[in-house]
């Protein structure tokens, strides 16, 4: 995107999250816990052109840099995202998000009769399949509904 | 079988099967030359679940094997009936124990329990999830039966919530099966199952009814419809009615169609099957004697051969 189709301005500290794809911003933002009450500056992108997506969101967020196990999850429902570490208004980390193997902690089972379920003492884990997750303890497949189970 | 655990059929490979199988028929041909073979060591029996069959016949297997049982009783009289987690019940009982056998009604429970013990674990049922040792003493009763190559089997029922059924789909993928599932549609295979037969390219179909299918099998596996399934009774009696047979159902089976279930059964059998060739269920029911005790015996060798190398190193 060219200097003069900027819809929001540069941020001095934080993260701008690129290549979404296109409707994806809301869950990004889920993913990432903000809803605004945190007080943070937040801006969407929506639907902009682009080159490599066709249409791409993009999320700035300001004052916060993403956990590993946040751009975990972020790869499932974003996998062509950039993240890009932003200090002093320059983009100081680049990286592509890359889809792990496992998820550990981060999402909870949508069987409510899974274990993980239960008050035990344990991380939920899901391993990353072709077209979605797995829960490692009651195998449940869970697709296209990842972002309504993230529990971070 | 190169684990001490058992939690679910998707670990058992062919070789894991047969070895288990081949060790059950020499128990089953010689139980003396087994008898006592664990002497000194003990199994816990754990069951978060009412269970009678399962349970009393681990409980023979070990005594078979000169291993002394303990068992938890009734979850009610027990202190998880306090709230006690299963990771802390677990842990606690690996110090009275070499191995447990675990029934829970959550799915997953015991892939958690052998997170946080060391000896071998059985899973004997995770609520909807899975049953493996029970699958091993249905494929035996398949193997005595027809052997395990070029079969065609149908199984029938609650394919949904019956663990059973979970076990046996997954681990018939190990051999030269197809594979028939006859349902009504709303106690279908579980995506969890769908997928792990997608993935092994399993040859599986589905139907409303068994008549279509019938003549072509070679194994017919009736499972119970439980009435909970149901939000409404008369609709549950109308559905488990089209699942139930009878000796007349089976007058177009093929002469040496097997036709097993797990038990216990309600209605979905009729009791004039008993009388055919066709009845196996006892048999079966019967089989889990010589098949769990190749079982344990195959952990505890597995565990004690682990504890050897962890020494080496």
């Amino acid at each position: 995107m060219s200097d003069h189709e900027l819809r929001v301005s540069k941020i001095r500290d934080g993260t701008v999250i690129d290549h979404v794809e296109g409707g994806q911003a809301l869950n990004v933002l889920a993913i990432l816990g903000i809803d605004g009450s945190e007080g943070l500056g937040v801006s969407v992108g929506m639907n902009v052109p682009s080159d490599r997506l066709g249409r791409k969101d993009l999320v700035k967020v300001e004052g916060r840099e993403l956990s590993q196990s946040e751009v975990d999850v972020l790869s499932l429902i974003a996998p062509e995202a950039t993240i890009n570490i932003i200090r002093e208004f320059e983009v100081v980390e680049k990286n592509r998000v890359t889809r792990p193997d496992r998820v550990v902690g981060v999402l909870s089972c949508p069987n409510r009769n899974c274990i993980t379920n239960a008050d035990e003492p344990v991380d939920t884990r899901f391993e990353v399949v072709a077209d979605g997750v797995r829960c490692d303890y009651c195998s449940t497949v869970l697709r296209s509904d990842i972002a309504d189970h993230i529990d971070v | 079988m190169r684990q001490d655990h058992l939690i679910t059929a998707t670990q058992l490979s062919r070789d894991d099967i047969e070895a288990v199988l081949d060790r059950a028929r020499e128990v089953a041909a010689d139980p003396e030359a087994y008898a006592g073979r664990h002497a000194g060591t003990m199994l816990a029996l754990c069951f978060f679940e009412p269970s009678t069959r399962t349970r009393m016949s681990f409980d023979a297997a070990a005594q078979r094997l000169g291993i002394d049982t303990i068992d938890m009783g009734d979850v009610d009289s027990s202190s998880v009936s306090k709230g006690e987690s299963l990771a802390d019940t677990v842990r606690v009982i690996e110090g009275y124990a070499d191995s447990i056998v675990l029934r829970h009604p959550s799915e997953g429970a015991a892939t958690l329990a052998a997170e946080f013990v060391d000896v071998p674990v059985i899973n004997a049922g995770d609520g909807a999830g899975q049953h493996p040792s029970q699958t091993l003493l249905d494929l035996h009763t398949i193997r005595e039966n027809h052997g395990l190559d070029d079969l065609t089997v149908g199984i029938m029922g609650d394919l949904k919530y019956g663990r059973t059924v979970h076990s046996l789909a997954t681990a018939l993928t190990n051999f030269d099966a197809r594979q028939h599932f006859i349902s009504p549609e709303s106690l279908r295979l579980p995506r969890s199952v769908r997928f792990d037969l997608h993935e092994t390219g399993a040859q599986v179909r589905e139907h409303d009814d068994l008549e279509a299918v019938l003549p072509e099998l070679d194994v017919l596996y009736v499972t119970r419809i439980q009435k909970e399934r149901f939000p409404d009774e008369n609709e549950y009696h109308r559905v488990a009615g089209e699942y139930r047979i009878d000796a007349d159902t089976l007058d177009a089976a093929p002469d040496d169609l097997t036709v097993m279930h797990p038990l216990p059964r309600v209605d979905e059998i009729a009791p004039d099957v008993d009388d055919t060739e066709h009845a196996r269920y006892f048999e079966q029911a019967h089989n889990g004697i010589p098949v769990r005790m190749a079982l344990l015996d195959t952990l505890l060798e597995n565990a004690e051969a682990a504890e050897g190398m962890e020494v080496d190193r």
